[in-house]
């Protein structure tokens, strides 16, 4: 792994037309690019579903609320849905892989650039036409008409007597189409990882994060084609007359639920896993420690992805399925908590007796270790299928469920932010400003989230329009909403550290955290062909061995 | 291709069990019973273009394109004949059984999976035909050897989700 750098002088890139400039962006097929592009088109997204959530808390506020009509405010619960999974969620994640896996592996590019390519303007056009359903839902006339029927869209609703119109037609081509580009992805970054290795990078070498994306991307290749299968019945329902999910005729209901939960949960793992592979990159680094037990990490992972395949009817419980599925969903829903748990004990494992820095990838981390796990506990809870009539459809659902994508899934894509933003631009993200968006969002989070379960028990359902006064759910609902305007505050806060930092961020150099992967041996950004020499490795930990020739990992492994 | 493939099946799985879950839940017919007919002769043909591809990629590896380009003509030509005999199929049962896509659940469920199938063997035909006009322009040699074993890995596959559809639709499904 000899002479890294090679100059580029940075005055020729600078100096070309932007027309030229936008031209390489749109037409790149190189992984850096397509990474940044995925990432930044995931993040305006963001801000539309954020938006989206804020029309639905302000709704909320108080009882007998009139801000929005019930037709408005079903559209945005369903928008915020189903862009906050399937258009940010998704794309960040895969932006993130595409980013990093090659980097990690010492490869020079994805396996399949072109179909790198093909797959991110799938799912951003996919997106575009979602959003598209708002002028052209029921023909120019009808402007305003997103699909309302909720992110699931349950049979009958999706059927065409009950939304009518384009809409809900959007919504159906919309996922489709990304998850076509879900599935083109996740076979580039598993052909990636299994063929483009560096010399030395032996599978039981790679980093975690790589491993996880290996096992993220196999899950993504079962869970997601069972959607696209459903959303073919459903179009072939509302095109050409089917039967699929049609009660009249003798179709089932039912079977659309079953379609949607297979896909749907194995989802949730398909999300939390990439950031699983997140703190396993950054909790070693600050605490200057390697992983604590990295094949136990691997065979976690990959035991969550077995048993997640056979969870999805504990969305179902309360549909009225017989004692025996409600007990083996029960059962394999509390399994899966043992190898999540396993991952918590080794993250800690990691941290003790490290020297911790409290950076803010760190304090992310950290609250990502705390909030996931209290999200964990609490899905526990609801894995107990008696309970689980209770609280089903309840705001405590909505609760225990942000707790997951917001405490766990947002916490940690912010750590992977500020830790890899140096990679990316060649500037460190401002850690004053880093800290105040951590404290404001830990504040606006548990304001939000941890209130929220109240009402849930106090049986709120959730996607309520409005609620009678005297519940005693006015004070709690005004909480949440004012936890949500502090989030969205330090999203602010972020998004103007992002662009702040870009002009004017400290130089990062090639490895400001002193880290020990691949990505920082080379220049931040690194050179469109990534490894001048291609590296050569022979430990887990390939930038520590160069860094301490006298006591090399490669001696213990 | 074979994350593909495993995507594929996944597709192929959920489409199979829809099939089987509304198996006998015709409130109105006709019924798999009174009008399917097992398509011996052109499951046939698929199956056994199964085996011309897999020659036809043998000889290409050790470069006799002579043959490589008769067996895969021969293959495309199979395939042909088995979309023919699924459309012959499909018009009997439109015109002589009245059984279309919204006719039943059995028609919603039947046209699908079959169809799903069809389209495979339609698409996995175009590329087929791309490599034969190739082929017979003589730019197809041993360089490209491994390419042509992915696209039959691909026809394989087609097959085998026959095999599959085959079972559940004329032997299971009556």
């Amino acid at each position: 792994m000899s002479s890294n750098v090679i100059t580029v002088s940075v005055g020729q890139t600078d100096a070309k037309p932007w027309v030229d400039e936008l031209h390489h962006w749109l037409a790149t097929v190189d992984h850096k690019r397509l990474g940044i592009l995925y990432i930044v088109s995931a993040l305006m997204f963001l801000l539309i579903g954020g938006i989206e959530a804020l029309i639905i808390r302000i709704q909320l506020m108080h009882s007998h609320n009139n801000f929005v009509s019930p037709e408005v405010f079903n559209r945005m619960f369903t928008m915020h849905g189903t862009t906050m999974i399937f258009f940010v969620a998704m794309p960040i994640l895969f932006g993130f892989a595409n980013y990093l896996v090659p980097l990690m592996i010492g490869a020079r590019d994805m396996a399949f650039p072109r179909l790198n390519a093909f797959s991110f303007w799938l799912s951003f056009l996919g997106g575009l036409l979602l959003y598209f359903s708002f002028l052209g839902g029921s023909g120019l006339y009808g402007a305003g008409s997103a699909p309302d029927v909720g992110w699931w869209s349950y049979a009958p609703l999706g059927a065409r007597a009950f939304s009518p119109g384009h809409s809900s037609d959007y919504w159906t081509l919309a996922l489709l189409v990304s998850g076509f580009g879900s599935i083109g992805t996740a076979i580039n970054i598993i052909a990636t990882i299994l063929c483009l290795r560096c010399p030395g990078m032996k599978i039981n070498r790679m980093p975690l994060l790589v491993w996880m994306n290996l096992v993220m991307a196999g899950m993504v290749l079962i869970a997601i084609t069972p959607l696209s299968a459903a959303q073919i019945m459903l179009l072939i329902d509302r095109y050409f007359g089917g039967h699929f999910f049609d009660t009249q005729a003798g179709g089932s209901a039912v079977l659309w639920m079953h379609f949607f939960w297979i896909f749907g949960h194995p989802e949730v793992y398909v999300l939390i896993i990439p950031c699983f592979a997140f703190m396993s990159e950054i909790i070693p680094v600050f605490s200057r420690k390697p992983i604590f037990g990295y094949p136990v990490m691997v065979a976690a992972t990959v035991c969550i992805a077995f048993v997640s395949m056979s969870v999805w009817a504990h969305h179902m419980f309360t549909i009225g399925m017989n004692s025996y599925a409600n007990s083996f969903f029960t059962l394999t829903t509390m399994a899966v908590g043992i190898p999540t748990g396993i991952k918590i004990f080794n993250w800690i494992g990691t941290m003790w007796g490290g020297r911790i820095q409290f950076k803010t990838p760190m304090l992310f981390s950290i609250g990502f270790l705390f909030q996931f796990l209290i999200a964990g506990l609490t899905g526990i809870m609801m894995a107990a299928s008696p309970f689980d009539w209770q609280l089903s459809l309840s705001y405590f659902v909505v609760a225990h469920f942000h707790y997951v994508i917001v405490g766990g899934i947002l916490f940690a894509l912010f750590a992977a932010f500020y830790y890899w933003y140096p990679k990316m631009t060649g500037r460190m993200l401002s850690e004053r400003l880093g800290k105040w968006h951590f404290w404001l969002f830990l504040i606006g989070f548990h304001l939000t989230f941890d209130v929220m379960h109240i009402p849930g028990l106090l049986g709120m359902p959730r996607r309520i329009y409005t609620y009678e006064p005297g519940r005693g759910w006015d004070t709690l609902n005004f909480i949440i909403s004012i936890g949500a305007f502090i989030q969205a505050l330090a999203i602010l806060v972020f998004v103007a550290n992002l662009i702040f930092s870009y002009f004017k961020g400290v130089r990062a150099g090639n490895d400001p955290w002193d880290a020990w992967t691949l990505e920082w041996s080379i220049s931040s950004p690194p050179p469109a062909y990534d490894f001048a020499t291609v590296p050569v490795v022979a430990s887990r930990r390939p930038l520590w061995d160069l860094k301490h020739p006298e006591n090399p990992d490669s001696r213990y492994e | 291709m074979a994350g593909l493939i495993l995507a594929e099946s996944a597709i192929f799985t959920i489409f199979v069990v829809a099939y089987l879950f509304y198996l006998g839940k015709n409130i109105t017919g006709p019924t798999p019973r009174e009008v399917l007919e097992t398509p011996i002769f052109y499951t046939i043909c698929l199956l056994s273009s199964s085996l011309t591809i897999h020659l036809a990629a043998r000889f290409l590896a050790r470069g006799i394109g002579f043959a490589f380009l008769g067996l895969w003509l021969l293959t495309i030509a199979l395939g042909g004949l088995f979309l023919y005999g699924t459309a012959e199929e499909w018009h009997r049962l439109i015109y002589e059984h009245g059984l279309t896509i919204s006719t039943n659940l059995f028609g919603t469920t039947y046209y699908s999976l079959v169809g799903l199938h069809a389209f495979h063997v339609t698409a996995g035909l175009i590329i087929l035909a791309i490599v034969a006009v190739f082929g017979l322009a003589g730019r197809v040699g041993v360089k490209q050897s491994y390419h042509i074993e992915v696209l039959s890995m691909y026809w394989h596959f087609v097959d085998a989700v026959w095999v599959v559809v085959f079972t559940v639709v004329y032997v299971l499904g009556r």
